[in-house]
C-alpha cells in the first residue's frame, strides 16, 4: 500500500502545501482562491449541510449506475446473440457518442420534471456505453475453440452463453464498469446543475454564485473521494468475481 | 473397472458398426485471395474400436479433418459419416471433440471442467460432479479435483480435458494434437497414461498429432497426408503388441522401420 500510493500521496501534498502558499499570499483574496485549510474548515462546519447533500447525490449515481449496468447488460447480450441488430445499433452506439451528454440535462429536466428522474437519466445515459461496448468486446472475444467445444458437447446456444461467455467476458465488463464508476459522479452533478433542489452538485453551484468559496471546495473534495470509492468498489467486486485473472486491473 | 467407462456410453454398440467415414471429401476455403483447399478427394475409414493417427505437414488441413468428423464444419464435396450418420447433428452426438489447446475454463475447477461435459447434456451442477469422480479417480486426477486450471501444470490439464472428452459418453473421440503443447517428457509419460487407457477401454479414436513417433505409439494405423490440400498418401498398419511400454516400443527395430516409412511418405 505505501510503496504503491506513497509517492503519489507525498506529491499530493506537495501540491497542497503550494495551493495552501499561493492561497496565503497576500495579493490573493479569500474569494478568488480558498486555501486548503480554508476548505478543510468548510468540510468540518458544513459536515451536516454536505453529507445531506451528498447522499442525495450518491444515491443519484448509483441508481443511475445500476440502470446503466442492467441496461447495457441487456443491450450487449442482445447485440451479441442477434447478429443483425449488432450491425444496426452498434455504429449508432459508437454515434451517440457525439452527443454532448451535458447539453441534454435541461432538456431531460423539461421532459421529467425536477425530480431524480433526468439526474438518473444523465447518468445511466454516461455509463450505457462503456459498460456496453466493453461487455459485448469480451463476449465477441471468447476463443473460438471454447465455442466450437461447446457446440461439440451439445450445449444449447444459451447455456454457452452462461456457461463460456458470460463468465469470460467478466474482466471486460468490469473494465467497463470502472469506467463508468469514474464518469458517473460527473453524470449526476451535471444533472443536478441543469435543475435541482438537492445535492452536492447544486450546493456547488449555488456556493459558487454565493462566493461561498471553501464550501464548493469542500464540495468537489466529496464529489472526488465518492468517484474514488466507486472506483475502489468495483475493482473489489473484480477481485471477487474473478478470482482466477489476479490483476485484471490492467486490462 | 472396464464397466465404469463402458457405462459412459450413450449408444449401444450396434449403432457404431460403421466407425467413421470418410467418403471423397473435399473443402476449400474461400477469403479475398481466392480459394484454399484444405482437403481434397480424401477417403478415410476408421473402424470400430480403432484407433488412427493422422500425421501431415502443417496446415495440410488436420484439424480441418477433425471438425469434419465433429459436425463442426461440412463438407463441400464428398461424406463424412460417422456410425453411420452424415447429418451434421447426428456427427455432433457421436463424437467427443478435444480441441488442441485444452478448452479449460479458468474459473471452473478441475472436476468442473470435467463435468461439464455431463452438464452439457442437462445433468444438473451436482449431479454432474457426482458422475465424474469416478472417472477422475480412476484417470489418477482425484487429488486436483478442486484446483482450478491455472493451478495446474500442462500435462495435468490435458489429463482433464480427456476426461471431459471421455465424460461426453461418445463412441467417437477426436483429439486435435492432444499432447502438441507439453514438453518432451511429459508428453511421452501421457502418451504411455492415454495407450493404458485406450487398451483398457478399446474407443475409435482420430488423432492427429504432427508428432510421428507419437502418432506410430498411440495408433493402430497411421495416415499420412501430404502438404495442402490434404490428401491420404500413405496408410501405415502399426502392427504392435498391446499394451506397448513405450521405452521398448520406440527402440524396437520394428517401430524404426515404419518411422522411416512414415518420415517418407511425409517428405513425398
Amino acid at each position: 500500500m505505501v510503496r504503491r500510493f506513497g509517492p503519489s500521496l507525498a506529491l499530493l501534498l506537495a501540491a497542497l502545501g503550494a495551493w495552501q502558499g499561493v492561497a496565503s499570499l497576500a495579493a490573493v483574496d479569500d474569494l478568488t482562491l480558498a486555501s486548503p485549510l480554508e476548505a478543510a474548515g468548510a468540510l468540518r462546519a458544513d459536515w451536516t449541510l454536505l453529507m445531506e447533500n451528498a447522499w442525495i447525490t450518491l444515491v443519484e449515481t448509483l441508481l443511475g449506475l445500476a440502470i446503466a449496468v442492467v441496461g447495457g447488460a441487456l443491450a450487449a447480450v442482445a447485440m451479441h446473440l442477434v447478429r443483425p441488430l449488432r450491425d444496426a445499433a452498434y455504429p449508432l452506439l459508437v454515434a451517440s457518442q457525439a452527443i454532448p451528454l451535458v447539453v441534454l440535462a435541461p432538456l431531460f429536466v423539461l421532459a421529467f420534471d425536477y425530480g431524480i428522474g433526468p439526474k438518473l437519466a444523465i447518468v445511466a445515459l454516461i455509463c450505457f456505453f462503456p459498460i456496453t461496448v466493453n461487455l459485448l468486446d469480451g463476449l465477441r472475444s471468447v476463443e473460438p475453440e471454447l465455442i466450437k467445444l461447446m457446440r461439440s458437447l451439445g450445449a444449447s446456444r444459451l447455456m454457452t452463453l452462461r456457461k463460456v461467455e458470460l463468465p469470460a467476458s467478466l474482466p471486460s465488463l468490469f473494465s467497463g464498469l470502472r469506467v463508468a464508476a469514474s464518469v458517473s459522479v460527473i453524470g449526476a452533478v451535471f444533472g443536478e446543475w441543469a435543475g435541482a433542489e438537492a445535492g452536492l452538485g447544486r450546493l456547488v453551484l449555488l456556493g459558487n454564485n454565493q462566493l461561498q468559496t471553501p464550501r464548493v471546495y469542500a464540495g468537489v473534495v466529496l464529489l472526488t473521494v465518492m468517484a474514488l470509492a466507486l472506483f475502489a468498489a468495483v475493482s473489489l467486486a473484480e477481485r471477487a468475481a474473478v478470482p482466477w485473472k489476479r490483476h485484471g486491473g490492467a486490462t | 473397472m472396464t464397466t465404469k467407462l463402458e457405462a459412459l456410453r450413450s449408444e449401444p454398440p450396434s449403432l457404431a458398426q460403421e466407425g467413421v467415414a470418410f467418403e471423397g471429401v473435399g473443402r476449400h476455403y474461400s477469403s479475398r485471395r481466392g480459394d484454399t483447399a484444405a482437403l481434397e478427394d480424401l477417403d478415410l475409414r476408421i473402424g470400430n474400436d480403432e484407433v488412427v493417427s493422422v500425421v501431415g505437414p502443417s496446415g495440410c488441413g488436420k484439424s480441418t479433418l477433425l471438425e469434419l468428423a465433429a459436425g463442426l464444419q461440412e463438407p463441400d464435396s464428398g461424406a463424412v459419416r460417422v456410425a453411420g450418420s452424415g447429418a451434421p447433428a447426428g456427427r455432433l452426438e457421436r463424437t467427443a471433440y478435444m480441441p488442441q489447446r485444452d478448452g479449460l475454463l479458468p474459473w471452473r475447477s478441475a472436476l468442473d471442467n470435467a463435468a461439464l461435459a455431463l452438464e452439457c447434456g442437462g445433468v444438473g451442477r451436482a449431479q454432474a460432479r457426482r458422475r465424474a469422480r469416478p472417472l477422475f479417480a480412476r484417470l489418477g486426477l482425484e487429488r486436483f479435483e478442486r484446483a482450478l486450471p491455472g493451478e495446474l501444470s500442462g500435462g495435468m490439464r490435458q489429463r482433464v480435458a480427456f476426461a471431459r472428452t471421455l465424460l461426453a459418453g461418445r463412441e467417437v473421440l477426436l483429439l486435435d494434437e492432444p499432447f502438441a503443447s507439453l514438453d518432451s517428457i511429459t508428453r511421452a509419460g501421457l502418451q504411455e497414461w492415454l495407450a493404458a487407457i485406450l487398451a483398457e477401454e478399446p474407443r475409435t479414436v482420430l488423432l492427429v498429432t504432427h508428432d510421428v513417433e507419437e502418432a506410430l505409439y498411440l495408433g493402430d494405423r497411421v495416415v499420412v497426408l501430404s502438404a495442402r490440400p490434404g490428401r491420404v498418401v500413405a496408410e501405415i498398419a502399426v502392427e504392435l503388441r498391446r499394451p506397448r511400454p513405450r521405452r521398448d516400443v520406440v527402440t524396437d527395430p520394428a517401430f524404426s522401420a515404419l518411422r522411416q516409412r512414415a518420415l517418407e511418405a511425409l517428405a513425398w
